[in-house]
């Protein structure tokens, strides 16, 4: 019954996250796609370490039985940490963006046309 | 931006003394149970930014220098470089775990299997949940609290 | 303009064909590949650390340098913003 089915979510999230990117001129969507990219990633790797009918890698008051990954789980702790740092710096430059150029509009700031 | 009403303010003021035990809990016990460093410094972290919505971040940030939080960070991330160093100097190699297996603070080693938690043991990595958990409580409240001041200021300026 | 949108909707559509592509030809969920660090881990996390959270121990101890490089991640980010948003003192 299960199928596969958090590795169709992955790939939806990162579909939906990149059509945001590509497709809207708005500053604040985009900065909205990029995370929902990253929460996609974190999924996925998250996703890879999973054996079936396993629990926690936990040996405190544990059932007994078999354990899944350790290491898929860490490394996505390390992720969503400099998610949030790159998420912080790209929101104050968007600050400092709003208040020079009075809007937020890719098409209007830049150098202009070529 | 300013404080919200009296109602609000008394219910931060009953809630926060829970959440920070919660948090501090997380940190403490990252050998034993789910948690470390990065999840109870989040933790806490929402628990400082309740305070500075319902109190308004004027008043907070005349309270909390932000010179205060950056030298908190600072201090967490030299402490957390001073315990891998030691490990160079009392163990061979950097990172060294070196209260495993002797008789001082965090030493003794579990038994094989599932059992019981006994919180003196795994070495150096309690110490390291601390520092981490110091670096994370003081980063995260800064990025916001001078956000929200910069805003005020902004708004009072044109 | 337009040449730019036609460009953009196919490079869209390429890169969405490849990752649903992607998806179909993954491993079985609940049954990874190759498993050998991490039983040799689970085996010996309690006598070689001493700690009975094996995550916790290979984000500390067995790859503890991926811990400092996020350390230093996380006060760069810190003292970007707060630079940021500094303003002359008068």
């Amino acid at each position: 019954m299960i199928f596969n089915f958090p590795f169709i979510a992955v790939a939806a999230l990162i579909i939906v996250g990149l059509y945001a990117v590509v497709f809207r001129k708005n500053l604040i969507k985009m900065i909205i796609g990029i995370t929902i990219i990253e929460s996609g990633v974190n999924l996925f790797l998250i996703t890879l370490g999973y054996r079936e009918g396993s629990i926690a890698p936990i040996y405190t008051s544990s059932p007994g039985g078999i354990m899944s990954l350790p290491v898929p789980q860490a490394l996505t702790l390390t992720s969503i940490v400099i998610g949030v740092a790159v998420l912080a710096l790209m929101l104050s430059l968007v600050i400092h963006i709003y208040r020079h150029y009075n809007t937020l509009d890719v098409r209007k700031i830049g150098g202009g046309e070529e | 931006m300013s404080g919200m009403s009296k109602i609000v303010k008394t219910i931060t003021n009953v809630a926060i003394p829970f959440i920070l035990i919660y948090g501090i809990y997380v940190i403490a016990h990252g050998h034993l149970t789910p948690g470390g460093g990065f999840q109870g410094g989040a933790v806490v972290a929402s628990g400082l930014v309740m305070i500075m919505v319902a109190y308004g971040s004027v008043w907070t940030m005349e309270k909390i220098k932000e010179k205060n939080l950056s030298m908190l960070e600072s201090l967490g991330a030299f402490c957390f470089i001073l315990l891998a160093f030691l490990g160079l100097v009392f163990g061979s190699v950097f990172f060294n775990n070196y209260l495993v297996g002797s008789n001082s603070l965090f030493g003794t080693v579990p038994a094989a299997g599932s059992g019981l938690a006994d919180i003196s043991t795994a070495g150096i990595i309690p110490l390291m949940n601390f520092a981490v958990g110091l670096k994370v409580i003081a980063g995260l409240f800064a990025i916001v609290l001078v956000m929200a001041y910069a805003i005020t200021k902004k708004e009072a300026k044109e | 303009m337009d040449k730019r949108s036609i460009a953009a909707v196919l490079s869209f559509s390429v890169v969405a064909v490849f990752f649903i592509f992607t998806v179909l030809l993954m491993h079985p969920f609940g049954a990874p590949d190759s498993t050998a660090m991490d039983d040799d881990i689970i085996s010996n996390a309690q006598t070689e650390t001493g700690a009975n959270n094996a995550v916790t121990s290979v984000v500390f101890d067995y790859r503890g340098f991926d811990t400092l490089g996020e350390a230093t991640v996380l006060f760069t980010a810190v003292a970007g913003v707060v630079m940021l948003f500094r303003r002359l003192k008068k």
